[in-house]
């Protein structure tokens, strides 16, 4: 698939899983929206707690702290943008795969199997904090079920988690064609539409980051 | 920032995989972005606990500000459409206003927006 002769070139001169890629990041800017949309009309109109920024004291006498922990969201949210670096650098890598490395910089640089394992350990470790986030949410009294924010917050946030779940099981896919074979300029396409997706995956977050976690 | 292929912003090739040659950052911009990114993130976090600008009506619109620059710095330069071809940008741009358009009509037609701006507040 990764040689010339395998371009997918439409009329407008374009490759056509590059078109794609677009096409389908179009349709998930749509997805993503219509879940922040859903989460932004509920938010406030929770009847009982645990509530996002608001303390909460049950009927039964029972008090509820804010459940969101900006500082641990605050660290994913770093690791899920250094994330997108690594995976410029991994695409950058595999364009210049042909160059001539001197240095030893020059050789990390152009190491794309490190920035491919660098961006997928982001990812898992960005899994890692939000299974964190949702175990403790459970075990402070919320699930999906427990109210209009439990169950908007649980959807947009496992929907991206998801996204960023197939985003690590993608890259590790081409990390493991870098080593079975070399990932060179020849296959920058299909890297390119992998960093795409993940860069994707990314700016969604940053939304996310904003609307919900820091805006009260 | 659009320091492109030069020779101490080690050249990350051009990107011939679209049938057009389109010239991308070099690793330095990259890191550069990197470093910006951060920055806003920790500016954003920053405003979060500072008590008397989360109660002033500049706190919503700044930190909307703050994410959508930081969303454009990656779309533009990690993504590239900076220096990608139209129809991608097209592709992009255009579902992402229908998107905003209808989410902006929905917090109004719920009373979510009203609610923040309307006469009464």
């Amino acid at each position: 698939m990764s040689a010339p002769a395998a371009h997918h070139y439409t009329s407008t001169g374009l490759d056509s899983r590059k078109i794609a890629i677009w096409a389908f990041i179009g349709s998930e800017c749509m997805l993503f929206v219509s879940l922040i949309s859903t989460y932004l009309i509920y938010k406030g109109r929770s009847v009982v707690g645990p509530f996002p920024h608001e303390v909460w004291v049950s009927p039964t006498g029972e008090h509820f702290k804010p459940i969101l922990n900006i500082p641990v969201t605050s660290a994913s949210t770093f690791v899920l943008l250094m994330s997108s670096l690594f995976m410029v650098l991994a695409l950058a890598a595999v364009q210049n795969k042909n160059v001539p490395k001197h240095t030893r910089g020059q050789r990390i640089l152009g190491s794309s199997k490190l920035w491919l394992f660098g961006t997928a350990v982001a990812g898992m470790t960005f899994l890692g904090f939000q299974a964190f986030e949702f175990t403790s949410f459970v075990h402070e009294g919320l699930s999906i079920r427990t109210n209009l924010f439990g169950s908007s917050f649980f959807t947009l946030t496992g929907f991206h988690g998801a996204h960023v779940t197939a985003g690590v099981i993608w890259l590790l896919t081409l990390l493991s064609i870098d080593y079975r074979r070399g990932l060179g300029p020849d296959d920058a396409l299909i890297v390119d539409i992998a960093a795409l997706y993940w860069h994707f995956v990314d700016v969604v977050w940053i939304a996310i980051f904003t609307l919900v976690y820091l805006i009260k | 920032m659009a320091d492109h292929q030069t020779h101490t912003d080690a050249p990350t090739g051009e990107a011939h995989v679209s049938g057009e040659i389109h010239h991308h950052p070099g690793w330095s911009t990259y890191w550069k972005v990197a470093l910006i990114l951060t920055l806003i993130t920790g500016l954003e976090v920053w405003a979060y606990y500072v008590p008397s600008f989360v109660a002033s009506r500049a706190f919503v619109p700044t930190l909307l500000g703050m994410s959508a620059l930081k969303f454009a710095i990656v779309v533009m330069f990690y993504m590239h459409l900076k220096y990608d071809h139209k129809l991608f940008r097209a592709l992009f741009t255009g579902p992402l206003f229908i998107a905003a358009v209808t989410l902006i009509a929905l917090l109004f037609l719920f009373g979510q927006l009203v609610a923040r701006f309307g006469p009464g507040n």
